[in-house]
């Protein structure tokens, strides 16, 4: 860190909005340990940071999804991903009369999407949920209207467990639901699923947990039932990351695993491998490396996951190429 | 405050035919036969002053050549909003042609893009919040103008005008919070049971929908009707009210032939006004509309606009054929208002066409 130097350093990134609030945390430590380098982060959302980073309008970017191969091909600038924290979608509904936490299965999800569970006493959701007096009810299933990078987890993960939802369908930050209706933002999803009696919906763990939301499990991988947590989170982050690929760029949905919360997913910072300033190069290398000392601890008090630790220890050698 | 302006016009009016005799001589010298020549004494104050200035056709010239850069700076900008749509959109506009405008599937995983479900819930939802707000808006004014009691009078026009400096995000959280439940608990199964023979409020009830879109939107552009329509209506001539009052018509017969037949022309203008507001509203409707793209006869039905998909999608859209398509969308609303703007114009003048005030 000593090799920054004593000049001004201004870096400017663009992209995800999910984990806006602790790359916000990050930038402002930093800054305050580093008063000669300072990060202006914009959240802007994933799309816009994958796109400003490839014209090379911005010295890195932020995305919830990784870059597809074609996107890295066209890029103008040649592009690493570095994961940083995770996030999990949890299910979240209102069932006037029902307090107890319902269990879920990824195919019964699917399927509430795809229009195929119509009721909530539907015989498969009465079959994981003995006991719990579900009602003779529609179910309104509830969906991000914005693009959104808890779209995508949540996609890929239906992708996964549902053969019909990943022919139907897909994943995408937007994809063409084929039921339900679209609020916009985690508080527009929870807003309606809280005020619209037999509704469903998916959110972010750490807007769930902020806003002390009750939500259900999710069967994972294993057959195990788990309510979404950091720990899970990680946990499946930690199983996938025997299979890690070099590029990082690597889908954690549906991980094995007994404690492997199903729903996870890494977010990433998209920098360029090579700065034409060494300076900059520095002092972003600098940044990062601090991030995996000291940021990383800080993840789990603001609802975020950290990385598992093999992971840290594979980023912290690609950071070392960035030149 | 509009509704006294044509009253203090009129003072104005009578002021200056009792005005002091000082400026007589100027008033005279405008007559085109009593010219400064045909007189003696000297030349008026005006004349004076204007003599002493330098060269008057420059200023005019120049005048005129800026007034005419003002207004083509219009024709300007309507031509580059619509260049930068054109030019964003060629990617999609090469790829679908015409069948984006008929097309109703909406799917960026595989890249298939069509804009019709979009196009209807704009139309649909704008045109039903025009006929919930045009009678009840004109109600408001004619009450304002021709029925209403002093004292009531300056309360009511600020509540209206207060109603249209609302944030229509503060409209979508109200819609959110108390009319998604009235429509689902009351209003929504009242409507099935005395109306549902007709067809439109059929399926599931979630309270969200096209509906409830069109019932905020019309609560919004209530004011901007009602208020504008209140000043075309004081700018009717107390005359006009006074011949028909004075042919033995009754109060009603007063108001119809009198007020709105001389008024409509721009009455239409305030209707316009407001379906202008109606086709591009966003956040209201986003909020409020269920943000699913589909042709549904049932008002019930989720819906979605062209402004509301820009807005929701226009982020994280990755892909220059997402995104050229969604540039698309907004072609698309451009497109649709001049239509329904065109269609409007042409309504009013085969209305009014060579035809001054008459009864029938």
């Amino acid at each position: 860190m000593a090799a920054v130097g004593a000049s001004a350093q201004n870096i400017t990134a663009a992209g995800a909005t999910f984990p806006y609030p602790i790359y916000n945390k990050w930038f402002t430590e930093y800054n305050q340990l580093h008063p000669n380098i300072k990060i202006n982060y914009q959240s802007i959302g994933s799309g816009g940071g994958i796109k400003q980073v490839s014209e090379g309008t911005v010295d890195f970017g932020a995305s919830d999804g990784p870059m597809n191969d074609q996107q890295l091909a066209e890029a103008k600038v040649k592009v690493m991903h570095i994961p940083t924290v995770l996030g999990a979608d949890v299910p979240v509904y209102n069932i006037p009369g029902v307090s107890k936490d319902l269990n879920f299965t990824g195919d019964e999800i699917a399927d509430i999407y795809l229009g195929k569970i119509t009721k909530w006493n539907d015989a498969r959701l009465a079959k994981d949920n003995p006991g719990a007096n579900l009602p003779d009810r529609a179910i309104l299933p509830v969906y991000r209207s914005d693009g959104s990078g808890t779209t995508y987890i949540f996609t890929d993960y239906l992708s996964k467990v549902s053969p019909e939802w990943a022919s139907r369908v897909g994943k995408g930050t937007s994809v063409k639901w084929p039921a339900g209706i679209g609020a916009k933002g985690n508080e527009g999803v929870a807003g309606m699923v809280r005020q619209a009696p037999y509704s469903f919906g998916y959110v972010e763990l750490i807007y769930a947990l902020q806003n002390k939301m009750a939500y259900g499990t999710v069967q994972n991988a294993a057959g195990k039932y788990l309510q979404g947590s950091p720990a899970g989170v990680t946990a499946a982050a930690a199983a996938a990351a025997k299979t890690m690929p070099a590029d990082y760029r690597v889908s954690i949905t549906n991980a094995p695993g007994a404690a492997s919360y199903p729903i996870s997913s890494f977010t990433w910072l998209l920098i360029p491998t090579h700065f034409n300033d060494p300076a900059k190069a520095a002092a972003v290398k600098g940044f990062l490396t601090w991030m995996l000392d000291r940021g990383e601890s800080e993840a789990t008090s603001m609802g975020y996951a950290p990385l598992p630790a093999q992971v840290q220890t594979m980023v912290r050698h690609t950071i070392a190429t960035i030149k | 405050m509009p509704q006294t302006s044509s009253s203090s016009q009129m003072d104005s009016a009578v002021v200056s035919q009792d005005a002091p005799p000082v400026h007589a001589p100027a008033i005279a010298s405008f007559v085109p036969d009593a010219g400064p020549t045909a007189q003696d004494g000297p030349p008026s104050p005006v004349r004076q002053y204007l003599s002493t200035r330098g060269n008057g056709g420059l200023a005019d010239k120049t005048f005129a050549a800026a007034m005419l850069v003002c207004a083509l700076s219009i024709f300007v900008i309507v031509l580059f909003i619509l260049t930068v749509l054109i030019l964003r959109s060629k990617l999609s506009l090469a790829q679908f042609g015409f069948h984006f405008f008929s097309g109703s599937d909406w799917d960026p995983v595989s890249g298939s893009f069509g804009a019709l479900p979009f196009i209807f819930g704009t139309l649909a939802t704008s045109l039903l919040a025009l006929a919930l707000a045009v009678p009840l808006a004109l109600g408001v004014a004619v009450f304002l103008t021709e029925l209403c009691p002093a004292k009531l009078r300056a309360p009511i026009s600020f509540l209206t005008e207060l109603l249209a400096a609302i944030p229509s995000v503060v409209y979508g959280l109200w819609a959110v919070f108390v009319l998604v439940p009235i429509m689902r608990d009351q209003l929504g199964p009242l409507l099935y049971q005395y109306l549902g023979w007709t067809g439109f409020f059929e399926g599931y009830n979630f309270g969200v929908g096209l509906l409830t879109a069109s019932i905020i939107l019309a609560i919004m552009i209530l004011p901007i009707i009602s208020s504008i329509a209140r000043d075309i209506m004081l700018a009717v001539p107390v005359s006009q009210r006074e011949a028909v009052l004075a042919l033995g018509a009754t109060r009603w017969e007063m108001i119809r032939t009198g007020v709105l037949r001389n008024a409509r022309i721009g009455i239409v203008g305030a209707v316009i006004l407001g379906l202008g507001r109606a086709l591009g509203e966003t956040m209201a409707v986003t909020m409020v509309i269920g943000n699913h793209p589909g042709i549904s006869k049932s008002l019930f039905a989720p819906g979605y606009t062209l402004a509301s998909v820009i807005a929701n999608e226009f982020t994280e859209a990755t892909g220059d054929l997402y995104l050229s398509a969604l540039i698309e969308i907004g072609l698309a609303l451009f497109l649709v208002t001049i239509v329904v703007n065109a269609i409007a114009r042409a309504l009013v003048w085969a209305v009014t066409r060579g035809a001054p005030a008459r009864v029938h």
